[in-house]
């Protein structure tokens, strides 16, 4: 029993890192239909952000308390900055190449994590964690480690901004509609260029805030994390049907559940092995997704 | 080779009614038609030669290193070629291609380690290997289109590369990799006096790469090809059904990139890891893209000059020149992929083509140039 509400929360830990990287691949793809391969990068830029911050190079950030706070804000900004940059100077100007956009992203995807082990080396660093968050907690005779639930809030509250952005709000409708139909809204005298460029802001901050968190997840920080979970993700906004964020998060727990439990039971590795199988398999049987969009 | 030559046709493009800037002699355009002939002989010599090319190379050109770097950028010119097959005759972004490369190197280097088969004989099984790898999952992958299809090929290539780290039952080697067996090999292709003999190997292997894919997209078939990227329903509306004919190209592009991997083995003398990440793939789709997707030469030159990048940066930010620069200019100068990467997103803006249309460009902009004023 243990070792199943052990296994549940990390799987639930997992499936929240790969939601708040696959929300913002989702409305990406849903919105400009760009498979967004510097995702990953924005995920590392995030992380070392608030690794770095927390080291102590920012004034007011530390490792523990409010200071901690303030170094993931730190990583999630400049994450968020890097993402709004990267589709203004990357993706815009290619605006009527959809081809071309997409190969702009990998190439900006294979030279961002090279300028990052350029700079701090490509060996893993340590991730100066808070105290409080490093520690366990029992639950049902299990001692679960504090920060999967911290990913979990995190994951939670960013799903909760989002349905209420996207719902709510003049700019969420204007999105909503642009995956619906870009070239209706277009017709209609709205500037979805704006959209484009917020969904890239919201994308970035919800993976830098990932790769930030992400840091207590996985006790350290290197330059490749980003791109190794982006192709969960890939799995993730497939599975979830491109463009929905309800999908994504459906589809993030089902992945951390089905790679915990399978790596656990079976062979280490089998896991996300069985994971993208099943995206093969999903695809295969039903090509578009959980919840019906276009894949 | 065929006889018609990319050379050939810029002359007739140009305007009328303005004269040639260079009307050569009728024999210097003829001898200009063989240039692919005249190369491959170079080539072909090339390890006879002690020429020294400060700079592009560290030592003469004969020297083992030179040919060494010579091989691997003739194989990854040849890897690109194949994979442009399916990018940029077909259309089909297949992320998933390092697959079967990878499945040519460790099927031949696992059988002639378990099995003791010979070389030659498991290097057949190897490329039987990934012909049917590719046929496989070709036939489930190209169910799905556009953007579907390029995930279903991420994943079976995701799902070999964690396969090969797993290591199962100790046949891959894991993360390590594993070693080609020096002893079961020709003693011809061993051994650092014989590197000679590996680069024609991969010499041989960029011929019939470049023949195969010449003659499959000349053919009918071919003409389907393209309609297939022009325009996949017409094709369909015509009678004709795209999938066998996507099949085919598949098939075709994994059987090369298998082979491809054999002389990969050879070369290197081993199976390693990184030859079945998705990078990888990626990096072949930089090598395409760089040299023009859709061209007879440009996946050629574009998969030459990453290579050739790749290696002699690598050497440059090993080298105390860099070490001694300050620091904005030293970081990004020691990581090769960063540059690289940098370079790929300034040529998919600047020279949509590839480096193929640059000579073009260069023209109109000249045209351009000189017609207002």
């Amino acid at each position: 029993m243990a070792t199943i509400v052990l296994l549940t929360c990390t799987g639930l830990g997992l499936g929240a890192l790969y939601f708040l990287v696959a929300s913002g691949l989702s409305l990406i793809f849903g919105l400009m239909d760009v498979l967004n391969f510097a995702h990953g990068a924005l995920l590392s830029i995030g992380a070392y952000g608030a690794w770095w911050a927390a080291s102590g190079n920012l004034p007011g950030a530390g490792r523990s308390g409010f200071g901690f706070v303030l170094a993931v804000a730190f990583g999630t900004a400049v994450g968020t900055l890097a993402a709004v940059l990267l589709e203004l100077a990357v993706i815009r100007p290619l605006y009527t190449r959809p081809r071309e956009q997409i190969l702009a992203t990998v190439g900006v995807g294979l030279a961002a994590p090279a300028l990052l082990s350029a700079i701090w080396g490509s060996d893993a660093r340590t991730f100066p964690g808070p105290a409080a968050l490093s520690g366990t907690f029992p639950l049902l005779g299990a001692a679960i480690p504090v920060n999967r639930l911290v990913l979990v809030a995190a994951a939670l509250v960013v799903l909760v901004a989002l349905r209420l952005f996207l719902g709510r709000t003049r700019h969420g409708l204007v999105v909503r509609a642009g995956v619906e139909d870009r070239a209706m809204v277009t017709a209609l005298g709205i500037d979805v260029r704006k959209a484009f460029t917020l969904v890239f802001a919201i994308g970035g901050a919800a993976a830098a805030l990932a790769g930030a968190l992400g840091g207590l997840y996985f006790g350290s920080v290197d330059p490749g994390q980003g791109t190794s979970l982006l192709i969960f993700a890939f799995v993730v906004v497939v599975m979830g049907g491109m463009g929905s964020i309800t999908g994504a998060a459906v589809a993030a727990v089902g992945v951390g559940l089905v790679q915990q439990f399978a790596n656990y039971y079976t062979a280490a590795g089998l896991g996300d092995l069985a994971v993208v199988v099943m995206l093969a398999a999903l695809l295969l049987i039903r090509p578009r997704g959980l919840t019906g969009r276009l894949a | 080779m065929s006889t018609t030559t990319p050379t050939a046709e810029p002359t007739r493009q140009e305007a009328p009614g303005r004269a040639r800037p260079r009307s050569s002699p009728s024999w210097l355009r003829r001898a200009g038609r063989w240039w692919p002939g005249v190369l491959l002989l170079v080539l072909f010599v090339a390890p006879y030669s002690a020429l020294q090319v400060p700079g592009v190379f560290d030592g003469p050109i004969g020297s083992p290193g030179t040919l060494q770097l010579l091989a691997l950028c003739l194989v990854f010119g040849a890897l690109a070629t194949g994979y442009d097959l399916l990018v940029g005759r077909l259309g089909l972004l297949s992320f998933g291609h390092a697959l079967y490369f990878a499945a040519g190197t460790y099927a031949t280097n696992t059988i002639t380690l378990e099995a003791g088969l010979p070389f030659v004989a498991s290097a057949l099984l190897g490329l039987l290997v990934g012909a049917v790898l590719a046929a496989l999952l070709g036939s489930v992958s190209l169910r799905v289109t556009g953007i579907g299809f390029s995930m279903v090929t991420l994943a079976f290539a995701q799902a070999g590369s964690i396969l090969v780290e797993r290591d199962p039952g100790g046949i891959t080697g894991g993360e390590e990799g594993r070693a080609a067996p020096a002893q079961q090999l020709p003693a011809s292709l061993v051994g650092i006096q014989h590197t000679a003999n590996l680069y024609w190997i991969a010499l041989a292997y960029l011929v019939i790469t470049l023949v195969a894919v010449h003659w499959a997209v000349r053919s009918p078939t071919g003409r389907v090809w393209e309609g297939i990227k022009e325009n996949e329903r017409r094709v369909e509306v015509l009678g004709l059904r795209p999938y066998g004919f996507k099949l085919l190209a598949f098939v075709l592009a994994g059987t090369l990139a298998a082979l491809g991997g054999i002389v990969y083995l050879l070369l290197t003398g081993g199976a390693t890891p990184q030859t079945t990440t998705s990078d990888f793939t990626l990096s072949l789709l930089v090598m395409v893209v760089l040299g023009g997707s859709g061209s007879r030469w440009g996946p050629l030159i574009g998969g030459v000059l990453y290579t050739w990048a790749d290696h002699r940066l690598g050497d440059l930010a090993g080298s105390g020149s860099v070490a001694g620069l300050p620091a904005a200019l030293r970081v990004p100068l020691s990581q090769p992929m960063f540059l690289l990467g940098a370079i790929f997103v300034v040529v998919v803006y600047v020279l949509p083509g590839g480096v193929v249309r640059l000579p073009g460009h260069l023209r109109e902009a000249r045209t351009s140039k000189r017609s207002p004023g």
